[in-house]
């Protein structure tokens, strides 16, 4: 099987300082990849490297493309790479604020990435678009709302929505669940898993949350200062932790 | 004091000049160019002056148009301007006129093949509102990536139950170029296909871009709510016309109010033409 997204000896720097560095990893379709590590260890510079909102300074990332097979991204026309974050790729922003347009509907917002693509018929737009506000728990009445209306746990789930609308095969999620209170952070892990599940869908996971990676990640890659420490089965790393590092990080969990 | 002909320098006119040829070379496309001070202040057509300064030859009969109208402050001020510095003949007659400049509206009277319209357009980009990076709009553009104006129609409707953009309704040039057609109602945007050649200047935003002559030009819509140049569903109540699009003034302060041609000159020919019932 052709893995989807290869990655190979990505590395960033800030001029002196290391962003990330001698990062690759394989992931195959229908796999969920987590990412994780304390703050500063460059988990968001790593998946903004791979998702083309930074530049990495060498390295290639190399997806399965519909068309045409193995493609690095970084070769691809800058409207070809545009077009794959409108389609088959999606980006879910910690803060739903940086993802959502906040000025327009719920409905529109979910409607763009179609319309995006082509769509041009407003009741088959609208359709979708409350099917998907069904999916993500978000009642149909609000869909003329907008997003400030919102809470964060609802705009959270309307960004997943706007996302997924185009049915991407690959999902980069920056601390999905970041800023929500648990409850909440519950629900929403339930949704993902379930979504994730259902649609067979590749995704790349940061977060610092580790009960976020238990739920939801196949695989595990543990960062620290720029680079990656340990990786294996999410089971396997998070019950018998091997560097030093993450036996940190794993006993630092609270217990209730 | 003596100007030189049509106020600006010649060098300023050749620039200009540049700019309008790139225009129309690129339908719809934006042209940056190096908008010069105008003794008007922004947003009073300093764009659209210049534009006109760059065609205007001496033989040219120049006309000016505000909302339709000849004589209002800003079409007068604007045609007693290029009466001073370029000692052109002036006229209020569609018609007979050789350069329209234009504020939000196109002459009811069909244009031909040798007349140019320059249109004063306020903000050029048509994605400005939804997008307020500049270097986002312009990548927009030039990847062709137009979903976001669709957003808007959809929004539209979602709120008003229809297009509710009443004016500076989005086109799509030549297929290409998605292009804000300047504050005229959208009652006036199947007259953008047209035989004369129609000139955009924006002069605080430092843009021209041009329509040439029967360029196909396609107002946006959904294919289950389209395009529709609608108008105030009365008569003009001094004409009489049926076709032209109305202006509605009150009358009293009792609720009383007309409907009226914007357009004053077709309004005043018709009437004297007694074509008026």
């Amino acid at each position: 099987m052709t893995p989807l997204l290869q990655v190979r000896n990505i590395e960033k720097r800030y001029g002196a300082r290391i962003g990330c560095a001698d990062v690759s990893f394989d992931l195959y379709p229908g796999e969920v990849l987590g990412i994780v590590g304390e703050s500063g260890s460059g988990k968001s510079t790593l998946l903004n490297c791979l998702a083309g909102h930074q530049s990495p300074d060498q390295g290639e990332v190399i997806f399965d493309t519909r068309a045409d097979g193995p493609r690095d991204v970084r070769q691809m026309p800058e409207a070809e790479r545009r077009m794959l974050s409108r389609t088959d790729w999606a980006f879910v922003h910690q803060n739903p604020r940086d993802g959502l347009r906040m000025r327009v509907s719920a409905g529109g917002n979910v409607g763009e990435r179609l319309m995006a693509v082509g769509a041009r018929h407003y009741g088959d737009i609208r359709q979708t678009a409350g099917d998907w506000l069904s999916k993500v728990e978000i009642d149909t009445a609000r869909m003329d709302d907008r997003p400030s209306a919102f809470s964060g746990g609802m705009q959270q789930r309307l960004q997943i929505a706007r996302n997924l609308v185009t049915g991407p095969r690959l999902v980069f999620m920056d601390e999905p669940t970041g800023g929500l209170d648990v409850s909440v952070q519950a629900r929403l892990l339930d949704l993902l898993r379930g979504l994730v599940r259902r649609m067979g869908l590749s995704a790349i996971i940061v977060t610092h949350d580790l009960a976020v990676v238990r739920l939801l990640a196949d695989r595990l890659m543990v960062m620290k200062s720029g680079h990656v420490v340990e990786t294996g089965l999410t089971d396997q790393v998070l019950d018998d932790p091997q560097h030093a590092y993450t036996q940190l990080l794993v006993s630092s969990v609270l217990q209730v | 004091m003596s100007y030189n002909f049509a106020y600006l320098d010649e060098q300023t006119k050749r620039m200009i000049r540049r700019a309008i040829l790139k225009g129309v070379a690129i339908p719809g496309y934006q042209v940056p160019f190096a908008s010069r001070e105008m003794p008007m202040p922004y947003g009073w057509g300093t764009g659209g002056v210049q534009v006109s300064a760059a065609c205007l030859t001496p033989d040219d009969v120049f006309k000016v148009i505000d909302q339709g109208a000849d004589d209002t402050t800003n079409a007068v001020s604007i045609r007693r301007f290029f009466e001073k510095t370029a000692g052109v003949a002036v006229t209020e007659k569609t018609t007979e006129a050789t350069v329209i400049q234009t504020r939000h509206r196109i002459p009811e009277t069909p244009l031909s093949a040798d007349q140019i319209l320059v249109y004063q357009v306020p903000i050029p980009e048509p994605l400005r509102f939804l997008e307020p990076r500049e270097t986002e709009t312009r990548k927009m553009h030039g990847l062709e990536e137009y979903g976001l104006m669709h957003v808007k129609l959809y929004e539209d409707i979602a709120r008003h139950g229809e297009i509710a953009t009443a004016y500076a309704y989005p086109v799509r040039v030549e297929d290409r170029y998605v292009m804000d057609p300047s504050p005229i109602p959208k009652f006036d945007n199947p007259k953008l296909e047209s035989p004369a050649l129609q000139l955009f200047g924006a002069g605080r935003e430092q843009r021209i871009y041009a329509l040439p002559p029967y360029t196909k030009v396609v107002s946006l819509d959904f294919e289950d709510y389209p395009f529709d140049p609608s108008k105030a569903a009365h008569p003009c109540a001094l004409c009489g016309a049926e076709d032209s699009y109305l202006d509605e003034v009150i009358v009293d302060d009792a609720g009383g109010r007309m409907f009226v041609c914007s357009d004053t000159d077709y309004c005043a020919s018709r009437r004297e033409t007694g074509e008026a019932a």
